[in-house]
């Protein structure tokens, strides 16, 4: 009796052995912020059950900048220990080297997603990552407060600041001493590179660097869109703004302290949880529009990708979890759940989709339209063109010198940057 | 830090056998140092000499082992133009760089000298003889032994304009007519980071001077007492002159760790110009920008800095690391 069970045990250790030799353990990276980290998980789970690999997910701060320095230093010592890198749309050209080429295991996939995001994922013909999601921001506004002072939903900056500043009056004048304009990313970090570029370009100020490697931003309309920012913080928006990121600006908005609010979709469900004081009372619509003859709604082009390391000791396993984790199921529960915009084309039409995030059916033209950072032409000098774009417009907004002023030293320290080439 | 000086052998041998005594343990003594030696070696002599030989060349982070000699051109080189202007470029003449090295040695000087009179106060209060005074030691190590970059996100909450306590606080009390962002203006900004570090090192200041009064014999107080000297007097001609020793090498420990400072700064402002600190800098450079080289040069002048300022410092105020002689 005793033998048999001791038998059984060990033929059963034997099989654990064995299963265990097939299955793969991986560990991928995600700075998801909100609760996006539970999606992830949820997701993984069923990866799990489904291929009998098991997935670690290893949470990394929610700054991209900081995100990409570990990266990169992870990458640079060919860490072992991260199969699947989540991306910002940006690195890519900067980080290709490092990534498995996954042309030839997505053949069969790429052609549901959008060419524009595969094609920025592609760097001298190898596909560096596949799309988690694209992302193109919102103006997020009170229809409550709107509706109750009779305005309409701005479509110029000037509109919206005059607009958010008769609200903000009005409600601190009717007992909420808390009650902002406008909250946006004015840290100084990649996300304010985000926010200005949409500034400058909704002026007709150009993007910085334009395609063909042009330092283009010392101009005067992009002056122009700079200064109408700083002339927000401390009327419209408060002065802590000017440090903060996504989440920060998020909180002042979700507990109804503020008419305006710009971030990512991901805000839009979060927005909407049972927890949220803006619960049912906001919607969400295109940036506004700057002045002068180029003027336009202007939106940074954003998005997420999954990429493998080429250090990975399964890089067969890991290239499944990245195919799962972009594939038309996933991405359509990441839509429904964490309101992201997909990348496949065909959840734009999906009834399921439409009913949980209804803006999301005039969202596939604004993101169609939006404006890429100039992480192409500048290559692996990126990260310092946008730190020295965001330390200037930073100056700006904290009152140091105008942005004629900034924008002059910015364009000759990119000319220095730049040298012969980029 | 009083490491034991090795008494010498009993006066009553002789001089062979003194001597033979002598170099037998100088034998030992190099067996006993060797491992730390070689760690040491390992872990801080041979990733520093990476960092200055990096620095004098093009290192990138894709391309570390490629790299070639540039020679002292990450720290100053020149071109002339047409016009015959004398371009400058380089660390030595990069304005970024000395904004850096002003804010560290501002914070280094402001941080020391507020976490040395803090310090001193609480030692002398813990000196004293009073009913639980065991367990106000160890609560008044608490901030010190919160892991820095714990301690720098809970400020940064604490800080925070919109949600933070320090802003509701002021606000209920009446002592601010608006809430203020700490963290984000620059003027406000290095003092939100000082306070943060005084509060965190203030303890570990005080545990360091409390050790070095508590090595005070207390006859001299009491002889002291006899002759009526006034408790102030007594601790500025007796307190004051027996600690120095101590105060000495816990104000050298506190300067080299202001010198270096980086995860709290990285956490509460980690991008404005009127925090960012040497370390800063150079992390930047290092690995979010494609300028390895660059960054290493930055490095190695951090480390020149520390190290002359670590010599000057023990030269001139004599400072005495065998615990003080008496």
């Amino acid at each position: 009796m005793r033998l048999n069970k001791l038998l059984v045990s060990m033929l059963a250790s034997v099989t654990l052995v064995a299963g265990a030799a097939q299955a793969a353990e991986l560990s991928v990276v995600s700075g998801d912020t909100g609760n996006g980290l539970a999606f992830l998980q949820e997701q993984l789970d069923k990866f799990e059950a489904q291929t009998g690999h098991t997935v670690t997910v290893v949470p990394m701060p929610s700054s991209t900048t900081d995100q990409f320095g570990q990266y990169r230093l992870w990458l640079a010592a060919g860490n072992t220990d991260i199969d699947v890198y989540t991306t910002d749309v940006i690195w890519a050209p900067q980080l290709a080297d490092q990534f498995l080429d996954l042309t030839e295991a997505a053949a069969g996939v790429v052609s549901q997603h959008f060419p524009s995001i595969i094609e920025s994922q592609t760097v001298d013909g190898k596909l560096v990552a596949l799309p988690a999601f694209t992302d193109a921001p919102a103006l997020f506004y009170r229809k409550d407060l709107l509706e109750k002072y009779g305005k309409s939903v701005p479509a110029t900056w000037a509109e919206m600041t005059a607009t958010a500043q008769e609200i903000m009056d009005g409600e601190r004048a009717a007992g909420n001493p808390d009650m902002w304009g406008f909250v946006f990313q004015g840290n100084a970090y990649e996300g304010l590179t985000c926010d200005a570029l949409e500034w400058v370009k909704s002026y007709g100020g150009g993007q910085i660097v334009e395609a063909d490697g042009t330092i283009s931003i010392n101009n005067p309309q992009a002056a122009a869109a700079i200064d109408m920012a700083a002339g927000w913080i401390g009327t419209i928006s408060p002065e802590g703004n000017l440090a903060y990121m996504e989440e920060e600006s998020r909180g002042v908005w979700q507990l109804g302290n503020a008419v305006f609010h710009r971030n990512w979709p991901y805000a839009y469900a979060l927005g909407n949880n049972d927890d949220s004081a803006v619960k049912g009372k906001f919607d969400v619509a295109p940036l506004p529009a700057g002045e002068g003859p180029e003027a336009r709604s202007a939106a940074t082009l954003g998005g997420w990708n999954y990429a493998v390391s080429k250090y990975s000791k399964d890089p067969d396993a890991a290239i499944e979890l990245a195919l799962f984790l972009a594939s038309p199921e996933v991405q359509k529960e990441r839509a429904i759940k964490q309101t992201n915009l997909p990348t496949v084309e065909a959840l734009y039409d999906d009834a399921d989709v439409l009913a949980a995030a209804p803006f999301m059916s005039n969202w596939k033209a604004i993101f169609q339209n939006a404006v890429p950072r100039p992480s192409a032409p500048t290559k692996t000098n990126y990260n310092e063109v946008s730190s020295l774009f965001w330390s200037a417009v930073h100056n700006t907004l904290s009152g140091n010198g105008s942005a004629a002023e900034n924008l002059e030293v910015l364009e000759a320290d990119l000319a220095d940057l730049k040298g012969d080439a980029w | 830090m009083a490491t034991e000086t090795m008494a010498p052998p009993v006066a009553a041998a002789g001089p062979r056998i003194k001597s033979e005594l002598m170099q037998q343990r100088v034998r030992a003594a190099r067996w006993f140092l060797l491992p730390m030696l070689i760690a040491l070696a390992v872990v801080a002599g041979w990733p520093l000499l990476r960092s200055i030989y990096f620095s004098f060349t093009d290192a990138s982070l894709n391309n570390l082992y490629g790299a070639e000699w540039v020679g002292f051109g990450n720290y100053l080189r020149w071109s002339v133009l047409e016009s015959g202007t004398v371009r400058y470029r380089g660390l030595l003449v990069d304005a970024n760089w000395w904004n850096a090295v002003w804010n560290t040695v501002r914070f280094a000087f402001w941080s020391v000298l507020w976490e040395t009179v803090l310090g001193m106060i609480v030692a002398l209060v813990l000196n004293a003889e009073f009913k639980g005074r065991g367990i106000v030691r160890a609560a008044i190590l608490i901030p010190w032994a919160i892991p820095t970059i714990v301690s720098a996100r809970m400020w940064s909450w604490m800080l925070n304009d919109q949600f933070g306590i320090l802003n509701d606080l002021g606000m209920r009390l009446g002592l601010l007519s608006q809430k203020v962002a700490w963290t984000a203006t620059a003027e406000t900004a290095m003092t939100a980071v000082l306070v943060v570090d005084i509060w965190k090192t203030t303890p570990f200041m005080a545990l360091l001077i409390l050790a070095g009064l508590q090595m005070i014999p207390k006859d001299i107080y009491e002889a002291a007492e006899i002759d009526g000297v006034h408790p102030i007097k007594q601790f500025f001609k007796i307190t004051l002159p027996l600690v120095r020793p101590a105060l000495m090498v816990a104000i050298i420990f506190r300067v080299l760790d202001a010198l270096r400072i980086f995860d709290l700064i990285y956490v509460l402002t980690p991008n404005s110009a009127a925090t960012k600190t040497m370390s800063v800098l150079a992390r930047e450079n290092l690995f979010d920008f494609d300028n390895f080289a660059y960054g290493s040069a930055q490095a190695t002048l951090l480390f020149l800095i520390i190290a002359i300022f670590t010599i000057v410092y023990i030269w001139l105020g004599k400072v005495n690391f065998d615990g003080g002689s008496r």
